[in-house]
């Protein structure tokens, strides 16, 4: 597996529990449109990112981050 | 042309479904005439005050408004320029001298509001390679601050050090951080959980915010808030505050050890760029700082209070923000807006008002009757709320 893929493999496995609805998850999802997260499902899925990663994402990032391909390419950047 | 007002049409929406009903306007409350700290005229009814953050009722101290008219007489009503300029009046240096006395710090900078003492604090002193890192449910006015400024902002969740101490580590070595933490956080009332907070930013090169807002007056022996009751003020670089809550007026402060500190009233804007506060309002500010100082009996008082009203409305069947009296903000969980919205306007005719706070001011999406008391209010007054708070839950179908 690539590195990119295997980044997301980990973040899908990491949606699922937030996953309420049960939608099915591309690169294309949106956080807010697709998967309806509110601010206090977003700071608990970033948390959990964060400790996977090892990484900071900060709400500047966050602002620019709305599907799950732009959160991988920012992983990607951050663990380059 | 695209209206620009189209976004706030959901919100135009919700209200019109609501004010349908004929409930009346919660966030349109008029008092028409007040009698003191904890009684007003609304609606042509006498009405108990319990939702004013007026903590220390200061609001009719008998000094407070003889030093207040005394400055109106020889100074004006207002000053009409920036601190910096032809804005500082005697009355703004003697009010800083009184929080330099109240918290024995060496620094005090008077800001027009609280709002603009924490805009201007936190914009200035983070810049844009430095990090703010702040509980996830920090007040709207710290939020703004990170806004107007340039930091990377890092939230936490609400009162969780072992979030705090992670993301003070991933931080990158040598950046700058601004850990910002609140005393009392004011939707539910809750208390900052460990004074191990402060400790750990400081052990991780971190400087330290403290919000002290709803704690200024009665939390901590000689009222400076949490970080004294929690025996770490030492440690905080800057404690904000405000004078609209136990202060009983207007206008917002920092407080500061720091050594270069005073350079903040050059390059704050929100300092800088606003009208100074009227002399009236300073001198009112400065005399009750001065009172609250010797006020031990009044914040026994007010803890009785809080204790018993939050003993009251569990023994009632209400569900609370806190397990146990944290402060003197008492948060009832309402279901739904619905429910809330009608139980406020039930509290109203029953004579008693207090806050409806919703999302998206709420964590979590709650609405919620917020109640804060006062060192004020007697002990018949709070068995009155009690009383009402009974028949208008009973009313709504609240509790059975």
């Amino acid at each position: 597996m690539s590195e990119r893929s295997q980044i997301i493999a980990k973040v899908l496995e990491l949606i699922e529990p937030f996953n309420k609805k049960g939608v099915e998850v591309s690169e294309a999802t949106r956080f807010a449109q697709d998967l309806e997260w509110d601010s206090l499902t977003v700071l608990d899925f970033v948390a959990n990112i964060e400790d996977e990663f090892d990484v900071i994402i900060t709400m500047n990032m966050q602002a620019e981050i709305e599907t799950v391909g732009q959160l991988v390419d920012a992983l990607e950047k951050l663990k380059a | 042309m695209t209206d620009l007002f189209s976004k706030f049409d959901p919100l135009i929406e919700q209200r019109e479904t609501l004010l349908e009903t004929g409930i009346t306007d919660p966030f349109n409350l008029v008092m028409e005439e007040v009698e003191s700290p904890t009684v007003a005229i609304c609606n042509g009814r006498r009405t108990i005050l319990l939702g004013t953050y007026n903590y220390m009722g200061m609001t009719f101290d008998p000094d407070v408004i003889a030093a207040g008219k005394r400055a109106l007489d020889e100074f004006g009503s207002g000053t009409t320029g920036s601190r910096v300029l032809n804005g500082t009046y005697g009355g703004h240096k003697a009010c800083e001298e009184a929080l330099k006395d109240f918290y024995a710090m060496d620094h005090a900078m008077v800001f027009s509001t609280g709002y603009q003492a924490n805009l201007g604090v936190i914009s200035t002193v983070a810049g844009k390679d430095d990090y703010i890192i702040l509980d996830i449910d920090s007040h709207a006015s710290i939020y703004d601050g990170c806004a107007l400024g340039n930091a990377q902002i890092v939230p936490f969740r609400h009162n969780d050090i072992e979030a705090l101490e992670k993301r003070l580590k991933r931080i990158p070595a040598g950046a700058g951080k601004l850990v910002v933490l609140e005393g009392v956080y004011s939707m539910l009332g809750t208390l900052r959980r460990s004074r191990r907070m402060v400790a750990v930013s400081k052990a991780n090169g971190a400087m330290v915010l403290v919000d002290e807002a709803h704690s200024m007056g009665f939390i901590g022996e000689n009222g400076r808030g949490v970080a004294e009751a929690q025996g770490v003020i030492d440690d905080v670089d800057f404690i904000i505050g405000t004078f609209s809550k136990s202060v009983g007026t207007v206008g917002g402060f920092c407080v500061s050890n720091h050594p270069k500190f005073e350079i903040l009233r050059l390059v704050c804007r929100p300092y800088v760029f606003t009208a100074s506060l009227p002399p009236s309002v300073v001198a009112t500010a400065a005399t009750s700082i001065r009172k609250l100082m010797d006020s031990a009996d009044k914040r026994a008082h007010l803890w009785e209070n809080s204790k018993r009203l939050h003993a009251g409305l569990r023994q009632l069947g209400f569900t609370l923000g806190t397990e146990e009296p944290q402060s003197a903000i008492i948060a009832v969980i309402m279901p739904d807006l619905e429910k809330g919205a009608a139980m406020w306007e039930a509290l109203l005719h029953e004579g008693l008002y207090v806050n409806l706070a919703r999302p998206p001011a709420t964590p979590a999406g709650m609405t919620l009757l917020r109640c804060s008391l006062c060192a004020l209010h007697s002990e018949e007054q709070v068995g009155e709320i009690l009383g009402m708070f009974a028949a208008a839950g009973r009313a709504t179908g609240c509790i059975s």
